[in-house]
């Protein structure tokens, strides 16, 4: 397998052909913020928290789906990179409904987290109070779109990992919204089977175990990749 | 079907012509309201008058002067008639008998129609699209002939390449170089052509599709023998039915007489062209999504890297073209590279097709010779705007930008319109006059963007709300100096961050109305007057009026 | 339609397009578009551009269907029904008026039209008079700007128009009562 060479934040590190700079970059415990990558699942760009510079291109180019090119120099954490990063942040909670305080995943939820590390201690944008409906009509889980960020985790799981594909999105624009089955009640989507993976793989609160209070939202996240790993690898690694 | 078949059908096509013709267009603007009864009638007092025998009657495509259809040419002399309604036939005919109709009658020396040079529209207005033995009659599928018996694929490459031709659909990659890295690639390979004309006041891919669509499918036909594809689809917009219906005729003649399918021209060349309908998405004009949306998915683009013609369709290299690159490439062919470069720029060669629109007298459909300025196109082509004054020229649609009257000696070529912050796109030009409010257009390219974004990625997603709402606010002079403040973060983030062209040009349009009429915008500021950025009290905490559409769920 | 009976439908439809039970023969027409592409999930586009036009609007029960025999998960394909604007899940009122909000058009006044026709039938773009006479719609660009504003009655474009000719011809749909 070819290996190159390249610099992230200054230090020279080694990949192999088959990684991204997001691979190569946790692997030297440099820390590339993301939501809508997931470990176990295909990655796809879209929350666009990756971005990285990279010397002698005017674009930047999210780290999950670039690979590494012999002697790129890749900058991660610049000024311009923190703002942005803060901004989008700061749009998802202006997108949706998001209230920490009395959301399951209080404490536990990935886009609280990154708040936090992307230094977000105010809302500058308008928020939007979108209408939006919450569905408890499956036995065992809920789904609260008020929380959803649209990062497609659940989706790419149902489809990938579980194969039946009860959950994909529906609507353009910022109309985009999570739907199961024929946009019926969860409860009536037939193909689901009640795995629940999908709720492993959300990083907010909009999935949930049913009977969870506020901040009781605990997920192993690192199920799924162990999930993949034993089926593709057919090595079991808990 | 060899070379002296093709000729022959040409031959006799020209030869069962009569004396005189009277064409009519029949493209989807002068179809409407007068013009669809205009052929029959024409036909009736033809009859009428005795003398359907010594002329022919038909329709064509679009000959340009949109604003003044519908239009009828009488062929050979050129003479041109204007706004002719279905009343009229008789006149016209009498006309041809002597008798002038000059109430109607059109100036063909305007400088709308002397400084076009017509490459891709050579046959528009001339041919009738539904007759394959026209277009043959006018060189038709000699280009193809010549490739397929004459050249390798690479000296076809070569010949593009040295030709300058740029991707006419508004990036203006080269071609040559586009096509040779698709050649390069093995295994399967796919073309499709980009007919996804979604830029709000552009259509110079459906005239061209509705007027000469054998053009464009033996454009095809040589990109698919030089890079090695035997299959392509043609993407056509869902809002051109007339486009479809033209496309789908001419496809059946093609197979019917071998220049589509197996064996073409009696090589090993195959190809097949099948057509594929958009579903009315904006975001479907960008490569990967238009990708998506021929494998039956939504339309959401895909991060490129890999581009399109290393993996593409089915993951095979696909080789993507617009519509207007296609028609120019067998014109290029025929008269040669040499021929072709020397006409445009230095950098920018060939012609382009503009659609010439809004305020302006004559609005349309022209094409020019790259370099010409823009200057010449709306004032003297154009006529200028009547009773008013020209105060700019929006190019490019929701990805470009106004350029202002005191720019107009700016020439038209993908550089010299990028150095003034907007860009050629894919050909829509419209022109504002002093009526017009810069931040009510910019707000309405975003509330275009806005609506047309695909969803994936957070910057366009929220982004573009986020910015429509803060130009509705200016507009409606509810904004204050931090707005604007905002407003300008907020398109740098959006240009920057964004996964695909549709989110990385929305924020354009609002970029060059701050550049050239910033006082638009400051002038409406509540806080316009105040030096320490201090909101007046009695409109601090002040509310926006602005109903923005909710981010609902419905059906 | 019962999934157990759709699905049987589907298995038995897959040699060759037979009559719909109840004897709709756009149900065969749907079919044979489908069986022309060959079944392949690809084509589901197509496909929905063909049930669009055979039934007007997209049912969740014609969608289903179409799943079934496209053997496509019946979430992606009510999420491509739903992403693309050409597609309605809504019945279309007996007429349409389809006002062009291109940019030429909208700079020679198409917003203003599509204000006071809104005004006049008392219903937003987008949505159907209650009686479901006419249905207001609005396009992103019909490719008509030479001779903008435009408007399409029911399919057939006409331009230079204004406030007052749309309304006219509105008023003339609704007096004739269809």
């Amino acid at each position: 397998m070819a290996v190159s060479t390249l610099t992230i934040d200054g230090r020279e590190v080694s990949a192999h052909e088959e990684q991204t700079l997001l691979d190569v970059a946790r692997e030297n415990g440099i820390n590339i913020p993301t939501l809508c990558h997931l470990d176990g699942v295909g990655d796809i760009g879209a929350c666009r928290l990756c971005l990285v510079e990279i010397e002698g291109s005017p674009k930047l180019q999210a780290a999950c789906v670039t690979k590494p090119v012999e002697g790129m120099v890749v900058h991660t954490d610049t000024e311009r990179l923190r703002s942005y990063r803060r901004m989008i942040i700061e749009f998802l909670f202006a997108e949706g409904n998001h209230v920490c305080a009395v959301c399951v995943a209080n404490g536990n939820c990935e886009l609280q987290t990154m708040a936090i590390n992307v230094g977000m201690d105010h809302e500058r944008f308008d928020y939007l109070y979108p209408k939006r409906t919450v569905d408890i009509t499956h036995q065992l889980f809920g789904l609260d779109h008020n929380r959803c960020i649209m990062c497609t985790r659940c989706v790419r799981v149902c489809d990938e990992i579980e194969g039946s594909h009860t959950l994909d999105l529906a609507g353009r624009g910022n109309k985009s919204h999570v739907i199961t089955g024929m946009n019926q009640d969860w409860g009536d989507a037939e193909s689901c089977t009640s795995c629940g993976k999908c709720v492993l793989s959300c990083p907010t609160g909009a999935l949930f175990k049913k009977g969870s209070t506020v901040a009781e939202m605990k997920r192993d996240r690192t199920k799924l990749e162990f999930l993949v790993t034993a089926r593709e690898k057919k090595q079991w690694r808990l | 079907m060899d070379l002296s078949e093709l000729q022959a059908i040409a031959d006799k096509e020209i030869s069962s012509r009569k004396a005189i013709r009277v064409v009519c267009c029949q493209a989807a603007g002068c179809l409407s309201g007068e013009g669809k009864d205009l052929l029959a009638a024409l036909k009736a007092s033809a009859a009428k008058s005795g003398i359907s025998a010594d002329i022919q009657i038909c329709g064509t495509g679009c000959m340009g002067l949109c604003s003044r259809g519908p239009l009828v040419r009488i062929e050979p002399s050129g003479e041109m008639f204007e706004r002719v309604a279905s009343a009229d036939a008789d006149k016209i005919i009498g006309a041809l008998e002597g008798k002038p109709f000059d109430e109607k009658k059109s100036d063909t020396n305007q400088p709308f129609y002397t400084k076009q040079l017509k490459v891709v529209l050579a046959n528009s207005g001339k041919i009738d699209p539904d007759r394959i033995e026209e277009y043959i009659a006018e060189d038709g599928y000699k280009a193809l002939y010549q490739v397929l018996r004459e050249s390798t694929p690479q000296q076809v490459i070569e010949t593009i390449t040295k030709s300058g031709l740029r991707g006419r659909g508004g990036a203006g990659y080269p071609t040559g170089l586009k096509w040779a890295t698709v050649a390069k690639s093995s295994g399967k390979k796919y073309m499709i052509c980009n007919g996804d004309e979604g830029d709000p006041g552009a259509f110079m891919d459906r005239s061209v599709l509705e007027s000469d669509p054998h053009r464009v499918l033996e454009g095809m036909a040589i990109g698919a023998y030089a890079v090695g594809a035997d299959q392509g689809f043609i993407y056509v917009r869902g809002e051109y039915p007339l486009a479809i219906k033209r496309l789908q005729t001419a496809i059946k003649q093609a197979r019917f007489n071998g220049l589509l399918g197996t064996n073409i021209f009696d090589t090993n060349f195959n190809f097949r062209v099948d057509i594929r309908i958009g579903g009315g998405a904006f975001v479907c004009g960008e490569e990967t999504a238009l990708i998506a949306s021929v494998e039956g998915k939504r339309g959401v683009p895909r991060p490129r890297p890999p581009y399109p013609a290393m993996s593409g369709l089915w993951g095979c290299p696909t080789l993507i073209n617009n519509v207007e690159t296609y028609a120019s490439i067998s014109t290029i062919i025929r008269k040669g590279s040499d021929w072709y470069s020397g006409i445009g720029t230095e950098k920018s060669k060939g012609t382009k097709v503009f659609t010439l629109a809004g305020k302006c007298e004559n609005a349309g459909l022209i094409e020019v010779p790259m370099g010409t300025t823009l200057r010449t196109i709306v004032e003297e082509m154009g006529g200028g705007v009547p009773g008013g004054k020209v105060k700019a020229v929006q190019t490019g649609g929701p990805s470009g930008g106004c350029i202002p009257a005191s720019l107009l000696d700016t020439p038209v070529d993908y550089d010299s319109l990028a150095k003034v912050g907007s860009i050629m796109g894919s050909g829509g030009m419209i022109v504002l006059d002093e009526t017009d409010d810069c931040v009510d257009v910019a707000r309405f390219f975003m509330e275009f963007c806005m609506d047309e974004s695909c969803g994936k990625c957070v910057p366009c997603r929220v982004g573009t709300v986020q910015i429509y709402r803060l130009l509705s606010r200016i507009a409606e002079g509810q904004g204050t100096k931090k707005d604007l403040a905002k407003l300008r973060e907020l398109c740098d983030m959006v240009k920057t961050t964004s996964l695909c062209g549709l989110g990385q040009s929305a924020p354009n349009p609002v970029i060059s109305t701050l550049r050239y009429f910033e006082h638009e915008y400051t002038s409406r500021l509540i806080d316009k007057d105040s030096s320490n950025g201090s909101v007046p009290a009695d409109l601090r905490n002040h509310q926006s009026t602005v109903l923005v559409k909710e981010a609902s769920h419905g059906g | 339609m019962a999934i157990a009976e759709i699905r049987a439908d589907a298995q038995a439809g897959k040699s060759k397009p037979q009559a719909h039970p109840s004897g709709d023969n756009r149900y065969k027409l749907l079919e044979a578009t489908m069986k022309k592409y060959q079944y392949q999930p690809d084509a589901l586009i197509e496909v929905l551009h063909s049930a669009q036009q055979l039934f007007g609007f997209l049912e969740e029960d014609l969608l289903l269907l179409i799943a079934h025999k496209l053997q496509v998960p019946p979430s992606r394909v009510y999420g491509v029904a739903t992403f693309y604007h050409f597609f309605s899940l809504k019945p279309q009122g007996k007429h349409t008026c389809v006002i062009c909000l291109g940019t030429a058009c909208y700079v020679k006044g198409g917003a203003q039209i599509t204000k006071r026709l809104e005004d006049f039938v008392n219903v937003k773009a987008g949505e159907t008079t209650k009686d479901g006479a006419v249905s207001v719609l609005t396009a992103r660009c019909l490719g008509a700007c030479g001779i903008a504003p435009a408007v399409v009655y029911d399919g057939a474009v006409a331009g230079a128009q204004t406030a007052e000719s749309v309304i006219a011809h509105v008023k003339g749909w609704l007096d004739n009562g269809s």
